[in-house]
């Protein structure tokens, strides 16, 4: 008997645990979701912007270290103001998004967790997959604000939950394999990145 | 024959510069893309559309200026009208 209870209490721990824990889908019908990415050489300064992200991320707000997840960008999404530079930049010679249609970022582990209140900054981990290439990337004060029941302000036929990440980050070009120590005069080894993403659990 | 050559040829010089002004005078490559900025009230994200539009830049007008200066070089070739 003793041991059915220890059993109950552990399996309701657990539960309980896992009770608020929400899986939040990236895949925005608003549009807004976008990644700005920036190269800033000696000839050149370019600003592009990236729209199709999907994705998902589990985040217990009661925990927010223990956010997990996965984002995808959509290579072919890509944009530059210029067309010809848009055919280079998603061609054979830079990114090759025909053969890697994915840019993703997979968390491993989140370091430096601060909360106050609904806002939380942490640093995220995590395999940065881009041109084919892997690396494990930190991407330090992450901002993850959780907004609790706010899903039906944006979307008034639906209940529930909506995260939102912002991150600001610098990768080099040259660690994944995109001309490596080429023309770095017109588009710069170091490329800015800034996310901005919402996510929403539906009820 | 010269002459409406060199006068052809201002005339497009004119129309690019005026063209290349009034469409944002921009100094920078051509844009085929513009980013329209777009703002979610509830989340608090500012983000871009992309959208489609032809914002000329230098390069257009280093062609167009070099197309004109091509065509009223041309018109030494032709005979002085009578």
């Amino acid at each position: 008997m003793k041991t059915i209870t220890l059993f109950l209490a552990l399996t309701g721990l657990n539960l309980a645990a896992f009770a608020d824990v929400e899986n939040f889908d990236f895949k925005d019908p608003k549009g807004v979701n976008n990644v700005v990415f920036r190269t800033d050489a000696p000839l050149e300064s370019i600003n592009g912007t990236a729209t199709g992200i999907s994705g998902s991320v589990s985040y217990d707000a009661a925990s927010p270290g223990s956010l997990k997840g996965k984002i995808i960008v959509d290579a072919a999404t890509l944009h530059v103001p210029n067309a010809m530079m848009q055919g280079h930049l998603q061609g054979a010679n830079w990114l090759e998004v025909a053969k890697n249609p994915e840019i993703t970022f997979e968390t491993t582990s989140v370091d430096n967790v601060k909360t106050d209140g609904n806002m939380t900054t942490a640093d995220v981990t995590g395999n940065f997959t881009l041109h084919g290439v892997s690396k494990q990337i930190t991407i330090p004060g992450v901002k993850i604000t959780f907004l609790k029941d706010k899903l039906k302000d944006r979307f008034p036929n639906l209940q529930g939950d909506l995260l939102v990440i912002r991150a600001a980050f610098t990768i080099k070009r040259s660690d994944f394999n995109i001309n490596k120590g080429q023309f770095e005069d017109k588009v710069s080894d170091e490329i800015q990145l800034n996310l901005s993403i919402a996510g929403q659990a539906v009820h | 024959m010269r002459k409406k050559l060199r006068i052809a040829s201002l005339f497009l010089a004119v129309l690019v510069l005026g063209f290349w002004f009034f469409k944002g005078h921009n100094t920078g490559w051509t844009r085929n893309t513009v980013f329209k900025p777009v703002h979610d009230p509830v989340t608090g994200l500012d983000g871009s559309v992309p959208e489609r539009a032809f914002i000329p830049g230098v390069d257009f007008l280093a062609i167009g200026l070099g197309l004109a200066a091509l065509q009223f070089g041309s018109s030494f070739f032709i005979r002085k009208d009578a």
